[in-house]
């Protein structure tokens, strides 16, 4: 099939989300998606470059600091900087930070814990293409896993990120509350997403890879990836019997 | 300990190794001639408990170990394999941390994780799921909570960044684990018939690899440290713990799996107890060759390592692989792909013997064979003493325990007790959802339930042993443990299919501890036999106690159960949650006067002896069929075993999932107190729509099981033989919070 989106889901050493990102965008007939390896600098064409969760090179020293000097990440940069469309999931969203590629920082989270859990989150107006599509007074729910989850701004940070609207999703309740009970990690403004200026990298803790699928009972994360693709590629064509990949 | 390796050695030596005088008078008998330093350490990790099983290999053989789709019987590679169709096997493994987590709980359970994992892909396996079972002293104690929260970071940190997801487990309080805890960690893993790999060596001239890790002085003597008992001293043996880096393990994995594709590989093992010398033991015995292998070659973390020390070091992530000659290029280029530290080491020889070399000095000469499990390492047949309380446990009577009139407290008690109330201060450290194939995360089910991805299939696993029950008797404690872990393999709508065990003991040359354990194999024997579910190997931990002053107290025996299930269909996944508000709920199974040994008469009644409970595995067996036809027939909405709280617990914990609440009737002529907290087992609670119920009734009076409606499914209200217990929303706080609150006082 010609016009298909093709998707590069970068793997670093210690990546070990990057299967699940790409068995949960293989269920597209019109998108291809393929692994792109640290060491290369090759991004292959693709429309869409994925950083998945995991991590990357141990995490040593702090998540995402060592993945960002990576040959691949060099690309990437390169990539963004040209308007190309970047995302990136748990340690991708702290690597994006460590690189530039989206403003803040990513801390322990304020128990000093490993959390893994379903959370929800609520999409913060619809002005980029990740939340255009979604419903504005649902909670998704949408699982965390991760030690360094804490959203860190200062305030001009935050006060711009609000006033240019790059925050794309806040931890909420399960009826779509937002306040400080419903916030997992003790991220600023309970903000779990953020884009940047230029509305082309967009980053989140939460993983909607890992609510994709109705055998797992839920499927809220598939609609952001949708609004993602949908706003960004156009429509997008469901494979008719789903086909699953095994490594 | 410092010593010169070639100077010979005697018996005093050989007791500071941990090595019997008539064991050294064998060794000089194999060798023809007096051991030196090096070999005799050899021979003390490979013969110590934990490598060799000599005291409890006797007993282990009694195990049934052959079943329909057995690809590995136990004892014959790294973990157990069975066929799960489609082309696929199952590998898993259940192994204990005890010791090292005891001084070092961080990196004692961190290792444990490692060292179960590559068993695993050891054979070419990929793990897709992990379970731990742990048991620690009194929660209010300072020393728990710092063996807790290290041990629960340890596996967190390890497994997490490692990438495979924790799909079950337990968490334990008793006094009789304040010094001593258990940490035992099992992996499942998934791989191709016939694409596995073997622990063997073969083919005069291959090349003989060290992959991963280099070799550091960490875990040196490890296993003979593990196979002595636990005292006020042993911090002093602090070098004895290895510390885990799971980023070489998950480069490891990767690599392991690559390289197998190859087709080049002759063999490999990994690493665990007793390092390069358990490795290249157990593949020389396995594939009946010799091998030479040169120390110096061996990539270290630090100048200066004696031959013996590299031999014998634990460090993690290391793995041996015997190469096909003339294949090299291949295989280094996987490994450099993964930036993975490589040295070729040795060679494989003809005949048995294993030559380590040292700058050129023959170092040791050993023949394989007499070093392994099976060869030559010696099997002991202990003697065993039924212990004094167990006599005094049949003392006790139900009638001596008046039934409280405040059942609420009793109930409210019990919800927020630590070997009941929630886990999730623990379960919310470990990543139970990378990989995207846990099914029991938004449809929680008695067992962890795994999609096997590309099929229609799932794996459900569970880990279970009541150690109070096991005390109280072994025999039964131990049947039960295998029975109960069926049974929540059932209930999640899987077939048991196979067992892994970690027997966790006290010292095994006292004759009462010795008679616990094989009272427990015993049991275990006839609960697997019964049910159908072969054992495929595990790990004996024993010198479970502490020596305090001059008196040694042994743990609980703990033989913890690690079994694995099929789910044939993935439409048969069914969780414990009562779904609808009318449902009805039913009782499968029947209702006994018995409390013995629940946790309501050890803890709310103080009463520590008693007999296990109720149990019939007859029974049982029926009562199993019947409700894997009630989920395969598609007739209930939930199954959820009765256990450790009794029904209460059970009810409560159906109702939780989706905030409902029960209104139910007991039986009038047995004791209140013993249908809502007594143990007795084969209890099954399941509900079922109004619309089903004839159908659900029909097809137990077929099967001739007992069972009795208890009530409906109802809003928020829980409410028994007419009495209110409060709203389902209080209990659920109650049992959510009441771990962390200890944990964080």
């Amino acid at each position: 099939m010609s016009n298909q989106i093709k998707i590069g889901v970068v793997v670093f050493p210690g990546s070990n989300c990057d299967q699940d990102m790409v068995d949960a965008l293989s269920i597209y007939e019109n998108v291809n998606v393929f692994k792109l390896w640290h060491k290369s600098e090759d991004l292959n064409n693709a429309d869409l470059i994925v950083l998945p969760g995991g991590f990357s090179y141990g995490d040593y020293l702090r998540s995402g600091a060592i993945a960002r000097f990576s040959p691949i990440m060099k690309s990437v940069i390169d990539f963004a900087a040209r308007g190309g469309f970047v995302f990136g999931v748990c340690n991708g969203f702290q690597i994006l930070c460590e690189s530039n590629l989206l403003p803040g920082a990513l801390l322990h989270n304020n128990n000093h814990q490993f959390i893994c859990k379903n959370t929800f989150i609520k999409a913060e107006g619809n002005a980029t293409p990740i939340t255009q599509s979604l419903k504005a007074n649902k909670a998704y729910k949408i699982p965390i896993a991760h030690g360094e989850g804490r959203f860190y701004a200062d305030e001009e940070t935050l006060k711009q990120l609000n006033a240019n609207q790059q925050i794309i999703f806040r931890y909420c309740s399960e009826e779509g509350e937002v306040g400080s009970t419903f916030n997992p990690n003790g991220a600023a403004e309970n903000i779990a997403g953020v884009c940047n200026a230029t509305k082309n990298v967009f980053g989140m803790m939460p993983h909607p890879e890992r609510a994709a699928n109705s055998l797992l009972g839920n499927t809220d994360g598939k609609e952001i990836i949708e609004s993602l693709l949908k706003n960004l590629f156009g429509d997008l064509v469901e494979r008719s019997a789903m086909i699953e990949t095994h490594s | 300990m410092q010593a010169s390796s070639t100077a010979l050695t005697n018996k005093d030596t050989a007791k500071k190794l941990g090595i019997l005088p008539e064991e050294f008078d064998r060794i000089v008998e194999i060798l023809g001639r007096t051991p030196n330093f090096t070999e005799l350490s050899i021979f003390s990790v490979m013969w110590s408990e934990h490598c060799s099983y000599k005291n409890s290999i006797t007993w282990l053989k009694t195990l049934p170990k052959k079943g329909a789709g057995m690809l590995a019987e136990a004892g014959e590679e790294n973990a157990g394999l069975v066929d799960i169709g489609d082309g696929l096997a199952c590998c898993f493994k259940i192994e204990s941390h005890n010791h090292p987590s005891a001084l070092e709980p961080y990196q004692g359970a961190a290792t444990g994780v490692g060292g179960i994992n590559r068993d695993i892909f050891t054979m070419g396996a990929r793990p897709i799921a992990q379970l731990n079972s742990l048991r620690f002293g009194d929660p209010n104690l300072a020393k728990t909570k710092w063996l807790l929260k290290g041990v629960v970071k340890g596996i967190g940190d390890y497994g997490n960044a490692f990438g495979i997801p924790v799909l079950g487990g337990e968490v334990f309080f008793d006094e009789c684990y304040n010094v001593n805890p258990l940490v035992n960690a099992m992996s499942v893993g998934i791989v191709k018939v016939g694409e596995t790999a073997s622990a063997t060596s073969y083919g005069v001239g291959n090349p003989v690899y060290i992959v991963g890790s280099s070799t550091g002085k960490d875990g040196i003597h490890g296993a003979t440290f593990a196979s002595g008992d636990l005292t006020e001293e042993s911090a002093k043996d602090l070098p004895a713990v290895q510390v885990g880096d799971p980023f070489q393990e998950k480069l490891l994995l990767e690599a392991t799996l690559e390289v197998i594709k190859t087709g080049a590989i002759i063999g490999m093992q990994d690493m665990g107890a007793a390092g390069i010398t358990c490795s290249t033991s157990e593949m020389s015995a396995k594939g009946k060759h010799g091998m030479n292998i040169w120390l110096d070659k061996v990539p270290t973390r630090q100048k200066g390592m004696q031959g013996w020390e590299i031999l014998l070091s634990e460090s993690q992530e290391r793995m041996l692989m015997v190469v096909e000659k003339g294949r090299e290029e291949e295989v280094e280029l996987v490994f450099q792909k993964w930036d993975l530290y490589y040295a070729v080491i040795g060679e494989v020889t003809a005949g048995d013997r294993l030559k380590y070399y040292m700058n050129g000095e023959l170092e040791a000469d050993v023949p394989a064979d007499d070093l392994v499990l099976g060869g030559g390492a010696p099997v002991y047949k202990r003697e065993y003493t039924e212990p004094a309380y167990y006599q005094e446990t049949m003392q006790f009577n139900i009638d001596s325990v008046k039934e409280p009139e405040d059942l609420v407290a009793v109930a409210t008690f019990l919800t927020k007790h630590l070997n009941i109330a929630s886990k999730r201060f623990v379960t919310e450290q470990y990543d139970s959802m990378v990989g995207t194939g846990n099914m029991s995360t938004n449809n929680p089910s008695d067992a962890g339930v795994i999609h096997v991805k590309g099929t229609n299939k799932a794996i459900a696993m569970t880990v279970d042993c009541n150690s109070r029950y096991v005390h109280a008797d072994p025999e039964i404690g131990t049947a039960i443990a295998v029975t109960e872990a069926a049974r929540n393999i059932v209930c999640s709508g899987g077939k048991p299919v196979a067992i892994t065990n970690c027997l966790n003991f006290g010292n095994p040359y006292k004759p009462e501890v010795y008679w616990q354990f094989v009272g427990a194999i015993k049991g275990m024997g006839r609960a697997c036999t019964a049910l159908g579910t072969p054992v495929t190997g595990g790990n004996v931990s024993f010198y479970n106690q502490t020596v305090v002053g001059e008196e040694s107290i042994p743990v609980f025996p703990t033989p913890t159960i690690g079994m694995i299930g099929l789910i044939e269909n993935l439409e048969n996944h069914t969780g414990i949650a009562f779904q609808n508000t009318g449902d009805k709920i039913y009782l499968i199974g029947s209702q006994q006067n018995d409390i013995a040994c629940s946790e309501y008469l050890y803890s709310f009644h103080k009463v520590k002896l008693s007999p296990a409970p109720y149990f019939n595995l007859e029974e049982e067996m029926q009562i199993h069929e019947s409700v894997a036809g009630l989920i395969a027939n598609k007739i209930i909405q939930s199954a959820h075993d009765v256990s450790d709280g009794g029904l209460w617990i059970a009810l409560l914990e159906s109702a939780m999932v989706h905030n409902k609440g029960f209104n139910v009737e007991l039986e009038e002529d047995i004791r209140l107190d013993a249908q809502l907290f007594g143990e007795s087992q084969g209890r099954i609670v399941v509900s079922v729509s109004a619309d089903k119920e004839p159908e659900l009734i029909e097809w137990l009076a077929l099967k001739e099981v007992a069972f009795s409606v208890l009530g409906e499914v109802s809003n928020q209200e829980i409410s028994i033989n007419g009495k209110s217990f409060g709203e389902t929303a209080s209990f659920k706080n109650l049992f959510d919070t009441a771990l962390g609150n200890v944990m964080h006082a």
